[in-house]
């Protein structure tokens, strides 16, 4: 399978903290890749390096074969990368559809001046998406209202409104209560369906990414430790005494 | 907010042909306020486009006078005189100012924005205070605008100003009305909230607060062009950070939810200041920091936000 996000030898380094230490790896599309690793291993760097938030000291970024290390969050969303965040980022004080519309509008090129935000067809639109996230019992709350993991979904169903080629959910089950994590991936997997679309998420829960993962990929001081399949990697001896913690 | 664009246009058609037809039954100092009202409104609405992508320009008085200062100079230097085509100038003009700055500013949020706008105004202030061809710091008189090519008689140029004052204002009100409800409006608001967020659904925050400052200069230059031409006379007060304040002032009074609020809080500031001033001539700021205080206090959304819970209480009900 051809690789859809190719990353060479990224390097960050935060002061003397090495948060990304020559990382090079190949995404295929449609792959569901785990990012796992214990706090400061590089997992949320990884995804800032991809989503632009962050620029590399080294190294270079590829999305189907462009070089996309140089461009911000606006442009490589724009190109088909889109993102969830550990802690949500919503429009608090506006409803779940506002939400939804809000991100139809952004990602349907220039936006117009007097074409209304609010019609027939972006509800219904909105309402299609939130539908298949479960969300739609939701639509008219405003989302201060909303639990923990309700918003997670929501922030999910935003970032999936443009049909992303590349999704990175960053930890989409913390905070979540343990018996609301597998319904909720269940609902995200649901909703993915039948969109060709690959998966990075980061993930501490070990149950969560043997069940969702075709691909592990394991973080330590900012290097790849080991990269496979779920169950390769999990049986891994330094990725059970560094990341796991289940050595003996 | 969800209401049909057309009827958004018609109601601001019909409450502009109302104030028209009121206009000919006010008396002459009731006449010269609401202008002024609907001059410096058509300010603030620039403040509450801006405030509504979460930034608040304390420097709008750098707008306001370039309008002016160019309306003036057009009248007495080019001979153009017709009130319709210089309003539209004055817009311009001040649009063609905030056009350089606009990108840069766009990148700021917050007291830094607000700083940075104060300053700009206030460099003017220093450069018209200085040049002596403007009149230095005593400014000039302008000569009194034409309508479509006549000569304003004496007895109707308070109504003819008047009602080119609210026939503009409500033009730009319905025009207001209609970006809040577009999805560039909205997106704004969205900025306001959550400026990330908008940033990884890939639209550009840059982009949407650049051409906010450039409106809200335009309808600035505009209010400055009609307030110039009802006053007659120009000086570099208007852009002092006093008049900016006023214009804050406003804004926050009137809340960012409705653009009918805007043109009240911007009428019931004239009134204010006017009695006021007339009964309390030493304290009248102190008058106007107790009313502001009053209203942050019973209505700290702004006077818009009465008829915005009226609606949603109308709908609950139903």
């Amino acid at each position: 399978m051809s690789a859809i996000l190719c990353a060479r030898e990224l390097s960050k380094h935060f002061g003397a903290v090495v948060a990304a230490d020559q990382v090079s790896i190949d995404i295929a599309a449609g792959e569901h890749v785990s990012l796992i690793g214990s706090n400061g291993a590089g997992k949320t760097t990884f995804v800032n390096l991809i989503t632009g938030y962050l620029k590399p000291d080294h190294g270079e970024i590829l999305l189907e074969g462009r070089d996309i290390t140089a461009l911000g969050p606006t442009q490589i969303t724009q190109l088909g990368v889109a993102r969830s965040f550990q802690i949500p980022q919503l429009c608090a004080e506006m409803s779940v559809l506002d939400n939804m519309i809000v991100a139809a509008a952004c990602g349907d090129g220039a936006l117009s001046f007097w074409k209304r935000a609010h019609t027939q067809a972006t509800q219904q639109r909105a309402h299609a998406l939130l539908e298949r996230f479960g969300l739609n019992a939701h639509a008219a709350r405003r989302v201060a209202e909303l639990p923990g993991g309700v918003r997670k979904l929501l922030d999910i169903a935003m970032a999936m409104t443009h049909r992303p080629k590349i999704l990175l959910l960053d930890e989409p089950t913390s905070g979540v209560s343990t018996e609301e994590k597998f319904p909720m991936m269940d609902t995200v997997t649901a909703a993915l369906g039948s969109e060709a679309v690959t998966v990075l998420f980061v993930e501490h829960d070990m149950d969560i990414v043997t069940r969702y993962a075709t691909r592990v990929v394991a973080f330590y001081s900012g290097r790849i430790l080991a990269d496979g399949t779920p169950a390769r990697v999990l049986a891994d001896d330094e990725v059970k005494r560094y990341v796991t913690g289940t050595a003996h | 907010m969800k209401h049909d664009t057309r009827n958004t246009a018609v109601a601001g058609v019909i409450g502009t042909a109302l104030l028209l037809a009121l206009g000919a039954l006010l008396p002459k100092w009731l006449l010269f306020l609401t202008t002024m009202s609907a001059a410096n409104g058509i300010v603030s609405l620039g403040i509450v486009l801006m405030m509504r992508g979460g930034v608040v320009s304390f420097g709008q008085g750098l707008v306001f006078a370039g309008g002016g200062y160019a309306v003036a100079l057009f009248a007495n230097r080019l001979g153009v005189t017709d009130a319709l085509l210089l309003t539209l100038a004055g817009g311009a003009v001040a649009a063609l100012m905030a056009l350089p700055f606009a990108p840069l500013l766009a990148r700021y949020r917050g007291i830094f924005f607000s700083m940075l706008t104060l300053a700009l105004s206030m460099v003017l202030y220093g450069v018209l205070v200085k040049t002596d061809a403007l009149g230095g710091s005593d400014g000039f008189n302008m000569s009194r605008p034409t309508l479509f090519g006549m000569r304003i008689a004496d007895a109707w140029s308070g109504y003819v100003l008047y009602a080119i004052a609210v026939a503009i204002a409500g033009a730009l009100a319905i025009l207001a009305r209609i970006y809040f409800e577009s999805t560039r409006g909205l997106v704004s608001l969205a900025i306001r909230e959550n400026e990330l967020r908008v940033a990884y659904l890939g639209a550009s925050t840059t982009r949407v607060m650049t051409a906010n400052f450039v409106i809200a200069a335009f309808m600035g230059g505009a209010g400055g062009a009609l307030a110039i031409m009802a006053l007659g006379h120009i000086e570099p007060n208007f852009s002092y950070w006093t008049t900016s304040g006023e214009f804050v002032f406003v804004s926050i009074l009137a809340g960012h939810y409705s653009v009918l609020a805007v043109f009240v809080a911007s009428f019931l500031l004239e009134l204010v200041r006017s009695f006021s001033s007339a009964y309390f001539p030493n304290t009248w700021q102190m008058a106007l920091g107790i009313f502001l205080l009053i209203v942050i206090r019973f209505l700290p959304r702004g006077i818009g936000s009465l008829w915005l819970d009226w609606r949603k209480h109308r709908g609950a009900g139903a």
